[in-house]
């Protein structure tokens, strides 16, 4: 970019700095304050567009208007996150859906996190190398337009790792945390497809016992830099990491998580259980200003969206080109280089009541650590919704919507008051499983791959080799 | 004038600044075609060598294409360099306007509640460049006080004690050659065990940082002062015997001085070894300086990222000569006054 394109769009921002400081002062006399137990706060975040709730609340002032001085530090991984939040180094994060859960059942580290407010829905995709896409494409059908018609689905990369597994290359690909969604998402996908993504186990936390794909950790930023490494031949991560291949020619994303699973809930914002209980006002204001937040960035049909872009391409929050961002924060998703299409619900940050946290969706992730193998025991129907209870707080956030409501600022429409906290049997996923929150076990029955019933990983690895 | 001439050089040329005294000295008339070779060499041959070098770089840096573009080359990073001092007008007129709505949140608060419990709480928004640099020079001073505090007197008893110098000799050869990377982690875990506050005054990145560059920088300091105490003159140490000093005025009136050159020497080597340490620590642990900036900027992986992240390897570069500089100033000061 040259220079002077890039102090003109710095003259912009603060141009656009000052009008926001502007608007927040003049609502703030509306605003009923709470009572805080703490009004300075450390969150950290990753790099990666769907922090957007937090960017937006405090470039808009929406954490101030509550009173609350919010610091956003962005964090080297997810476990570095995680542990920092832990310590009480950060009071909260942004974070994977899975890792409050596996915290409190004490997968990986363990503690009690909880989360009263689901930051968005949708919003990651899998990318696959050059050198992959050039040797699926051919199994991969073609529309009449002559473009690949999509969803495009793991059967046809099944040859291709087959090809690898008979030159004996490991066919290695990268997710970003052992409990991300990322990683569900990936094993979702190549296990609808044939391809056995691997098992956990107590003895082997590797989460490669019996698997046909190689899955390991990477953090989101570095991604691309890994694929370009050929160190991995594919992955899955969030926006930008997904179209940073694109524009820079390494990879092809294959398909987003929207195609995978309609609306599947993804980043949360997580404390730990004892900041909740200290700091109940605190926490009730911080979501406040969140769903303020998240309410700004969808409002009008994502008409903020190209503002919410150039706050985000800033080096201290995502970092990334604006037009890199832009590609998949503005409704579209560019697949191939120059195949770009039409995903409006790419990144959903409000419709859809994506804040709320459901105890449906805390089940999901329950389901899919058992089904790998991180949960290594069978566990009863009542166990999962009394682990969803522990971790996800629907009550605060609910009672943060009704101040909003008091304050005039969002109306009762906008919330899923009376719901029960499970969604009903939903049934959008790419290999047309049904699932319904309230019978976990049922659920896990009808996949060909995974662990279901009393299976465990060392065994069911043995019976599938044999 | 000559006399004068002769030891300001001796200062200038510690700075880099040398080739002033043969220009005065041409200015004064003083042959001037010895002054003119003097100046060639001391001021022109490193300024041919800096063109070349911008030359060569300017020439090959677009050959490079990498996914975030071409290498930048020279105008790139002077741009990138700009704009970071850009930066840093913006984010100090950001804070003046954060601390004005502060005052005005404040100011409404006592209008409702007179008693109201207000107080002015620090920018909350993101660390300048210049902040950046001036959170490594803290962290890199801390760690390197520490290192010198622990260093220096355990070297001095080393020095005098052929005793103490066996026994910390094998440890000092074994963790000497350790890398921050491999420090960092196991630093991390202690502090974190440890520094238990519930309003820590320093950060724990910070004492993460500082400590792994105290774990590093040790040995140099160490090493050197034991060297030093250990080869005084015998003749000194007996002359201090016969006139039955007492411990501590023959550690400072006979070791001290005599060792003062290599403990410096030491000192300067340990400085060094610490600010290149300080990078790797700052960009593990997190601590907000010029490690994470990098590390930043290598995440965002913009198109810009390139060209900032040698700007900060030129920051780097130019503080670690600058702070060497320093010590070697200090080193010539006080040996000087030492030795007379």
């Amino acid at each position: 970019m040259s220079t002077a394109r890039a102090i003109h769009r710095k003259g912009f921002l603060s141009r656009v700095g000052v009008l926001g400081a502007l608007a927040a002062l003049s609502t703030l006399d509306a605003h009923a304050q709470l009572a805080l137990e703490v009004d300075e706060l450390n969150f950290g975040f990753i790099k990666l567009t769907d922090m957007a709730p937090l960017a937006v609340a405090y470039e808009r002032g929406f954490f101030e208007d509550e009173g609350l001085y919010v610091t956003l530090e962005p964090q080297a991984n997810w476990k570095v996150l995680l542990d920092r939040v832990i310590t009480g180094e950060l009071d909260g994060a942004h974070m994977l859906a899975g890792q409050p859960i596996g915290a409190t059942i004490g997968f990986g580290t363990e503690a009690h996190i909880v989360t009263a407010f689901s930051m968005d829905l949708n919003g990651n995709g899998i990318t696959v190398s050059n050198e992959v896409w050039e040797a699926m494409k051919p199994y991969v059908p073609v529309g009449d337009d002559g473009l690949p018609v999509h969803p495009i689905k793991a059967d046809y990369l099944r040859p291709v790792v087959e090809e690898f597994r008979a030159a004996g290359r490991p066919f290695n690909m990268a997710m970003v945390f052992p409990v991300s969604t990322h990683n569900y998402e990936l094993r979702y996908w190549l296990a609808a497809g044939g391809i056995h993504p691997g098992y956990y186990a107590p003895s082997d936390i590797t989460g490669q016992i019996g698997a046909e794909a190689l899955l390991s950790v990477t953090p989101p930023p570095q991604m691309p830099a890994t694929l370009e490494a050929g160190t991995i031949f594919g992955y899955s991560v969030g926006e930008p990491w997904n179209q940073q291949a694109v524009f820079k020619g390494i990879g092809v994303p294959v398909i987003t998580d929207y195609e995978i699973w309609k609306n599947n809930p993804e980043k949360v914002f997580g404390v730990t259980a004892e900041w909740a209980e200290q700091n109940p006002n605190t926490h009730l204001a911080v979501v406040k200003a969140l769903i303020r937040a998240a309410m700004w960035l969808d409002a009008n049909d994502n008409a903020n969206r190209p503002e919410a872009v150039e706050i985000l391409a800033r080096p201290e929050y995502v970092g990334a080109d604006a037009a890199v961002i832009a590609n998949s924060m503005t409704g579209t998703f560019e697949y191939e280089r120059g195949d770009k299409r039409a995903v409006p619900d790419f990144n959903v940050f409000f419709r859809y009541f994506a804040n709320y946290p459901y105890y449906s969706d805390a089940v999901w992730y329950l389901t899919q650590m058992r089904r790998w193998g991180q949960i290594p025991e069978q566990q009863t129907d009542a166990w999962y919704d009394a682990t969803a209870r522990e971790v996800y707080l629907p009550d605060v956030y609910l009672e943060a919507a009704r101040l909003l409501i008091a304050d005039g600022l969002a109306s009762e429409a906008d919330f899923p008051f009376g719901t029960d906290g499970y969604r009903e049997p939903q049934n959008e996923f790419i290999d047309g499983i049904a699932y319904d929150g309230r019978q976990p076990n049922a659920y896990l029955e009808q996949f060909e791959i995974g662990l279901k019933g009393d299976d465990h990983a060392t065994d069911a690895a043995a019976l599938s080799a044999n | 004038m000559q006399m004068m001439l002769n030891r300001a050089g001796t200062y200038l040329g510690l700075i880099g600044l040398g080739w002033f005294v043969p220009i005065v000295r041409m200015a004064t008339g003083e042959s001037p075609g010895e002054q003119m070779r003097q100046i060639w060499r001391q001021l022109g041959i490193p300024l041919l060598a800096i063109t070349l070098f911008i030359a060569v770089w300017s020439q090959l840096a677009p050959r490079i294409t990498t996914s975030l573009g071409a290498v930048p080359g020279p105008a790139a990073v002077w741009d990138e360099a700009m704009n970071l001092v850009a930066d840093h007008r913006e984010q100090r007129a950001r804070r003046e306007e954060f601390y004005a709505r502060q005052e005005a949140r404040n100011a409404e608060l006592i209008a409702a509640d007179p008693s109201a419990d207000v107080r002015m709480r620090e920018y909350t928004g993101k660390p300048s460049y210049f902040d950046q640099i001036l959170t490594s020079l803290k962290t890199v001073f801390t760690g390197f006080v520490l290192a010198t505090l622990i260093g220096v007197p355990l070297g001095i008893a080393g020095g005098l004690s052929p005793t103490i110098n066996s026994a910390i000799n094998p440890l000092v050869q074994i963790f000497k050659p350790v890398s921050p990377l491999a420090w960092l982690p196991i630093v991390t875990m202690v502090v974190s065990a440890v520094y238990v506050t519930d309003d820590p005054f320093f950060e724990k990145s910070f004492v993460n940082s500082a400590i792994t560059v105290t774990l590093c920088s040790l040995w140099p300091a160490l090493i050197n002062t034991a060297l030093g105490v250990a080869s005084i003159d015998r003749d000194l140490i007996n002359v201090g015997r016969v006139l039955k000093l007492g411990w501590w005025t023959k550690v400072r009136r006979i070791v001290l001085p005599s060792a003062l050159p290599l403990i410096f020497t030491g000192l300067r080597l340990s400085l060094g070894v610490g600010w290149m340490v300080l990078i790797a620590a700052e960009m593990l642990a997190q601590n907000p300086g010029l490690g994470k900036f990098v590390w930043d900027e290598f995440q965002n992986g913009s198109s810009e990222s390139l060209a900032r992240i040698l700007v900060a390897v030129f920051t780097i570069g130019l503080i670690g000569f600058l702070l060497d500089r320093v010590m070697l100033a200090l080193q010539t000061t006080f040996t000087y006054s030492a030795t007379r």
